[in-house]
């Protein structure tokens, strides 16, 4: 970076400031932003509580109206109806991430899986068949996933690159609506909300499944 | 203006004179956008709290923009703390210079770009062809446009004018002029085709080193970018390269992380008409184990100081760019996208960009006429911007220009002489006598069409129909005596 550009951008800050007050001429100098009433009166979730079976039954629902497979599996046969989905989803490498449950990857082929220590590069990525993880969150009435690169989640080039992803769902982790998932969300992580497999309305603004993310979205959701 | 992509376009009334004459154009547009119409009206008729969710949006956007100054430092500041570097433009020419400049840093002479409203406005695109840096659009439509050499006419679906038929002959013409080419037994399977853009940008992925986008969002509270897309090219462009940049308008900032609540819910009901787009990112500067290692944020002004120095049009800078008024606006569905001269068109366009741009041009100038007054977009939109009142107020300022011109326009001798006629009964009962009779002189088969002289200004884009015989206040003399 060169101090010949550096110059113009410090007084383009000052100017765009310089404009802005300039232009809020009619704000009061006393008012605070808080002095803004912000009314939200809309609904902040709650309804079905977390966890519910009736939130997973949205999720699930939801889930699938939008193309993604959904897997309502109980706690001791979670691992054993993951490897068998996993078995059958054809040939190549399963990218599993760091600290994916044990008891889960136990059920997976060792000779396909690929772990990503160290970082797998973005052509190895491309070669693999699938990507299994673990979610930060669920959001029932949209359905939709969040990923925030904690541990089983890897970090956001692993669910992206493999045609396929697996996301495995812990029932506690479903909530109903978007205010409840960004209120427990850490946003100083990098988030993924993943609803549905990739998409596009580009065509004629209709529905197109299948672009440039995983075409294939599954979730075991286990309660 | 750097408007470059519709530089010596037409103003608004030839441009859409011409549209309307084009068929094809017309089925394309009434196709598409009566899906979207009827998918948005689905997706929020299910959310109870839609009203609620419309004001809380635009009361955040206006506490936002009423202390906007506070709000851009403290964003700065945390994406400074967070390991971004936080770049400022004054208008179009800086924003551009800034990122060519900060891509000739990386040595790198190819660049990847998720879809930006904003790097469209300032033409950043032939900036970076003129500094030898090709810059490959990954969204599908503005793959489309760009294989098409063709302008965006749709601020959601820039190639909302184009049907499938005719996606297919773009991308077997020109995919393999840029890389993959598409397979030779394409159809128009919009699934065949989505298959064919994945196969070409794949590559382009995988290697780009430098990526270019947009944001939807940013919040000052965290430091915080949010991108809102559906086909994964987004993901692709913020995760893979090693540098970031991202070019936003002052405007597209929030204030606190619980914000977004609200824009998350508003903008994919409006926007695709889904409960919720398949991916939405977010990221707080840099780090170590994942994504870019450097992240540059260009922060851009370009006229939107300008808007808001005005009480009244300030409200468009509330525009979260969710599209849903062109899609519900009689006259975008007739004309296209195009027409508007602008790569904003339709409702918002029209009060956007002259307030972006200024008045000063004659396309800027009739943008604010470009509309019925109908109110349809007023009542989708979700941060309640008051298209309608916006476009009165700049059509008022388009008149106030035109005073003091040493030949008074049509416009205001017609005015005046109205305000003549209308402020005596007498004047104004015998005015509609001489009328009727005219009006029944010229017309044909029941309607007013093109009158002679200054008079055509008014007639050549309307119809009348012709006056009755008798007045009202003639008939109300005569029954009710």
């Amino acid at each position: 970076m060169t101090i010949r550009r550096k110059e113009p951008e410090m007084n383009a800050r000052t100017e765009v400031l310089d404009r802005i007050r300039r232009a809020l001429a009619d704000v009061p100098a006393s008012e605070r932003p808080q002095d803004v009433p912000v009314p939200r009166r809309y609904s902040h979730g709650g309804a079905p509580p977390t966890g519910s079976a009736a939130a997973v039954e949205l999720l699930a629902e939801r889930l699938a109206e939008y193309g993604a497979s959904v897997h309502l599996v109980s706690t001791q046969d979670a691992a054993s109806r993951l490897g068998r989905l996993v078995a059958g989803l054809g040939p190549g490498p399963v990218v599993v991430p760091r600290g994916f449950p044990p008891e889960w990857r136990s059920t997976l082929d060792p000779d396909r899986v690929l772990t990503d220590v160290p970082a797998l590069p973005v052509a190895e990525l491309d070669r693999a068949g699938a990507v299994v993880t673990t979610v930060a969150a669920a959001i029932a009435t949209t359905g939709t996933l969040v990923l925030d690169g904690g541990p089983g989640q890897g970090r956001r080039a692993l669910t992206l690159v493999p045609d396929v992803h697996v996301c495995v769902v812990r029932a506690r982790q479903v909530m109903a609506s978007v205010p409840e998932a960004l209120a427990a969300l850490r946003p100083a992580r990098p988030l993924t909300f993943v609803s549905g497999p990739s998409a596009t309305s580009d065509i004629e603004l209709d529905r197109v499944e299948g672009v440039h993310g995983p075409r294939t979205l599954a979730a075991v959701v286990v309660t | 203006m750097n408007d470059a992509t519709f530089l010596g376009m037409p103003a608004f009334p030839a441009a859409a004179a011409g549209a309307l004459r084009d068929s094809q154009l017309r089925g394309n547009l009434a196709r598409a956008t009566g899906t979207i119409r009827s998918r948005r009206a689905a997706a929020v008729s299910e959310q109870d709290d839609w009203e609620h969710l419309r004001e809380a949006g635009r009361a955040v956007k206006e506490r936002t923009l009423r202390h906007l100054d506070r709000y851009l430092l403290q964003l700065e500041e945390k994406v400074t703390a967070a390991g971004g570097t936080v770049h400022w433009a004054r208008d179009a020419e800086e924003a551009r210079r800034i990122v060519v400049g900060l891509v000739q840093d990386t040595g790198e002479r190819e660049v990847v770009k998720v879809k930006s409203m904003v790097t469209q406005e300032i033409g950043l695109n032939d900036a970076l062809a003129d500094a030898g840096i090709d810059a490959y659009e990954t969204d599908l439509a503005e793959l489309i446009v760009q294989l098409g050499q063709d302008h965006p006419s749709h601020i959601l679906v820039p190639a909302i004018h184009r049907n499938r038929a005719e996606i297919r002959e773009i991308f077997l013409r020109s995919m393999g002029a840029y890389g993959t080419a598409a397979p030779a037994d394409l159809n128009d399977d919009p699934r065949r085709l989505a298959e064919a853009a994945r196969r070409h940008l794949r590559e382009k992925f995988l290697r780009a080193k430098v990526a270019v986008s947009g944001v939807n969002f940013l919040v000052a509270e965290t430091g915080t970018a949010v991108v809102v897309e559906s086909e994964g090219n987004g993901r692709m462009c913020l995760t893979l390269p090693e540098t970031l940049i991202s070019v936003a308008g002052i405007e597209k900032v929030i204030p606190t992380w619980q914000d977004l609540e609200v824009f998350l819910q508003l903008l994919p009901r409006s926007s695709t008409g889904e409960r919720m787009n398949p991916y939405t990112s977010t990221w707080t500067g840099t780090r170590a184990d994942d994504g870019p290692r450097a992240f540059h944020l260009v922060l851009v002004d370009a006229g939107r100081t300008e808007a808001l120095s005005d009480p009244v049009g300030r409200q468009v800078l509330n525009c979260i760019r969710c599209s849903a008024c062109l899609n519900v606006c009689p006259v975008y569905e007739r004309v296209g996208g195009h027409a508007y001269g602008s790569v904003y068109p339709g409702p918002i366009g029209a009060v956007l960009s002259p307030q972006l741009r200024g008045t000063a041009s004659e396309v800027d100038r009739a943008l604010p006429y470009a509309s019925s007054l109908c109110g349809a977009c007023y009542e989708v939109c979700p941060v309640k911007i008051d298209i309608p009142e916006v476009l009165v107020h700049l059509r008022a300022r388009v008149v106030e220009d035109g005073r003091g011109r040493l030949v008074p326009k049509p416009e205001r001798l017609a005015m005046a002489a109205a305000r003549w006629v209308i402020s005596r009964p007498a004047r104004l009962t015998a005015a509609q006598r001489a009328g009727a009779v005219a009006a029944r002189l010229v017309a044909r088969r029941g309607r007013v069409g093109r009158l002679p002289g200054p008079l055509s200004r008014w007639t050549d884009t309307r119809d009348a129909p012709v006056p009755p015989a008798e007045t009202f206040s003639a008939w109300w003399k005569r029954t009710r005596r």
